[in-house]
């Protein structure tokens, strides 16, 4: 069961109930429970396989899991749609960048801030008050992420123009559109070099002091170290450690997991 | 259904676009040297110039510009029918251009609009009603709504090649029960269908048979305002929805898009504005049956889109008119025009994969983001 630990101790936001998810025959996650508090910065590693993207994809809907409940603020998740989760508060980026090329940055970031929106048809064509605010309101807001990002000179080029850390960045500001409670990054420091990596560290600080809860996959064990408050660990599917960063670098089993265990040792 | 490996799952409307989208970028400079001139300019030069296109199209068959009208038949007659050709790429630009949703069943709506106002406004019919052609007009606009809703509402759910051949189906469906059924009439059709009223100050009516003129500005009308209507959609919340979609329908879903709810809204609106124009061809001709909505015209109308650049308001009016103009102009070749379809979409296909005039998506112009860094400065003081 979930080790006490340390960190940033707030309220739980999210909270992963014993879930299980197979494939047929696999097993991505074996009875996978952990939660993530209000105002930290969590971390969620693993050697490849071990279903830290599936878990993104429970909790954000895309799967429903085969048992087990992911709950946000006390609200039940599993089997509602992809999109009513992200307007509860999820928002999350994709582990190969995912943004829609054929629009501007900023209409990217402007699709994210229309979650909060509700003009629908006869607002559009009738030019209705609510929509001329939310048009204002979303075109401020994403000239502020943008900056917020570091790229607002990107704005009006296409997306698939953009350089890839741009594209990077773009994807964060598209999902910190959606007002998110929880941002769930997918190794957003994946193709970065070491200087882009301490700028993203950096921001990823930012966010979580703007009031945003931040759950993060990644590979680069140091960046994981240097700005998480805990971390949790996968490994086949199982969750094998849950503490904070000092105790998990650590514990033995984590370092079996990436490292292997020396033959003569076992 | 599944993310699972995270990799881009689009549209097949979306990817049919995409494929088209291979674009190289040299071929497009030219008009996007055009195209941001335009947007420099100032608002009213462009409303200005638009109103003058406008005009231009109004007075059309009255100007005797050599070489533009078409020797064999009326060209007022033919105008109206590239109107009606245009409307209907209007609105299939909207499924297959914005929404990324490949339909090729679009005749049905066409069909829909067009028997809507056959059957409840022709007194030939025995559901015929009383209502006047302006309440017959809603009317087929509802029932091609409603009849889009019925095809989407199951079939939505089903992505790309699938939704292509249900569409496609539905197409066939449409015109099997019009052949088929006793109220539709089969080949032998419903006449009378009600023309728009109205008379000339001698008692005739003024949309005639003879004078064709009135229809074809009636058309045009139409066609001016749905295409205000779709511009708005475009750059609002909805446009931008289907836009997303089009692109990674996935990633618009977990970005918060319903998508569900704005794909039947593209059908919908794709249907409605396919019955509209299948209600004026129906009043222009008078008389209508199951031979005039076969599946040969559904792809013509997929080609107009496709040739004249999917997604761009433009690009799909330029290749309406293309595909109805030309074969009215040269008459002689008609019995051919399907050979050079063929041969210009290859022709497309090969040099010009985005369309005649491809979709670019409109870049905000930075004049607008200093406004509004102004208007935030002074909301704030």
């Amino acid at each position: 069961m979930p080790d006490a630990t340390t960190g940033v101790a707030g309220p739980p936001l999210l909270e992963v109930d014993d879930v299980t998810m197979q494939f047929g025959g696999v097993t991505a996650l074996d009875h996978i429970s952990f939660e993530v508090r209000r105002g930290e910065i969590l971390g969620l590693i693993g050697p490849n396989g071990a279903g830290k993207t599936t878990c993104f994809n429970v909790m954000t809907g895309v799967f429903q899991p085969t048992s087990g409940e992911v709950r946000l603020n006390g609200q039940k998740l599993v089997s509602r749609s992809r999109h009513q989760i992200t307007r509860l508060g999820i928002a999350r980026t994709f582990q190969n960048i995912r943004l829609f090329p054929e629009m501007t940055a900023l209409e990217n970031v402007q699709v994210g801030g229309d979650a909060r929106h509700r003009t629908s048809v006869p607002g559009a064509l009738l030019r209705l008050p609510r929509h001329r605010r939310e048009e204002r309101d979303g075109r401020t807001q994403a000239f502020e992420l943008l900056d917020f990002m570091g790229i607002p000179h990107a704005a009006n080029s296409l997306a698939r123009n953009l350089p890839y850390g741009d594209q990077r960045r773009l994807e964060i500001a598209r999902a910190l559109a959606t007002g998110p409670e929880l941002l769930c990054l997918d190794e957003p420091a994946a193709g970065f070099n070491p200087a882009e990596k301490e700028e993203l560290l950096a921001l990823i600080r930012r966010i979580r002091d703007r009031g945003q809860t931040v759950l993060l996959i990644e590979h680069d064990m140091r960046l994981v170290m240097g700005v998480t408050d805990r971390i949790v660990v996968l490994e086949f599917g199982r969750k094998i450690a849950d503490a904070a960063p000092a105790a998990v670098r650590a514990d033995p089993k984590v370092v079996a997991a990436y490292l292997g265990v020396p033959e003569d040792a076992a | 259904m599944s993310t699972g490996g995270d990799a881009p799952r689009r549209s097949a409307g979306g990817r049919f676009v995409d494929g088209l989208r291979t674009v190289d970028e040299r071929r497009v400079a030219g008009l996007a040297g055009i195209r941001s001139r335009w947007r420099a300019l100032p608002l009213v030069v462009r409303i200005a110039a638009l109103a003058a296109v406008a005009v231009f199209f109004y007075l059309l068959p009255n100007l005797a510009i050599p070489l533009i009208p078409t020797p064999d038949t009326n060209f007022a007659s033919v105008l109206f029918t590239v109107a009606v050709y245009v409307l209907v790429a209007v609105g299939l630009n909207v499924v297959i251009g914005l929404a990324g949703l490949l339909d090729l069943g679009y005749i049905g709506f066409f069909a829909v609009g067009a028997y809507s106002v056959a059957i409840f406004g022709s007194p030939a019919s025995p559901l015929a009603t009383k209502y006047p052609w302006l309440m017959l007009i809603p009317i087929a606009i509802a029932v091609s709504m409603v009849s889009g809703v019925i095809l989407g509402g199951p079939t939505l759910r089903l992505r790309g090649d699938y939704l292509a051949i249900v569409t496609l189906g539905f197409g066939e469906i449409v015109r099997l029960i019009a052949v088929n059924w006793s109220i539709t009439n089969g080949q032998i059709g419903i006449p009378n269908v009600p023309a728009p009223p109205g008379k000339f100050p001698d008692g005739s009516p003024l949309f005639g048979v003879i004078d064709t003129r009135p229809f074809y500005w009636l058309a045009l009308t139409v066609v001016l305002i749905c295409m205000f209507g779709v511009k708005l959609l475009e750059n609002s919340r909805v446009g931008r929805s289907w836009l997303a979609i089009r692109e990674d329908e996935d990633a618009a879903e977990l970005m918060g898009v319903p998508s569900f709810k704005f794909k039947l809204w593209a059908f919908a609106i794709g249907a409605g504005l396919g019955g509209l124009s299948g209600a004026l061809f129906a009043s222009r001709q008078g008389f209508i049956n199951s031979n005039s909505f076969d599946v040969l015209t559904s792809v013509l109308f997929v080609a107009a889109v496709v040739l004249g650049g999917a997604g761009n308001l433009a690009g799909v009016t330029l290749g309406a008119v293309l595909i109805s103009y030309l074969p009215e102009r040269f008459r002689g070749a008609a019995e051919y025009r399907f050979l050079f379809f063929g041969l210009a979409l290859i022709a497309i296909m090969i040099f010009r994969p985005q369309g005649l005039i491809p979709s670019r998506r409109r870049a905000v112009e930075l004049a607008d983001r200093k406004r509004e860094a102004e208007e935030e400065v002074t909301a704030g003081a």
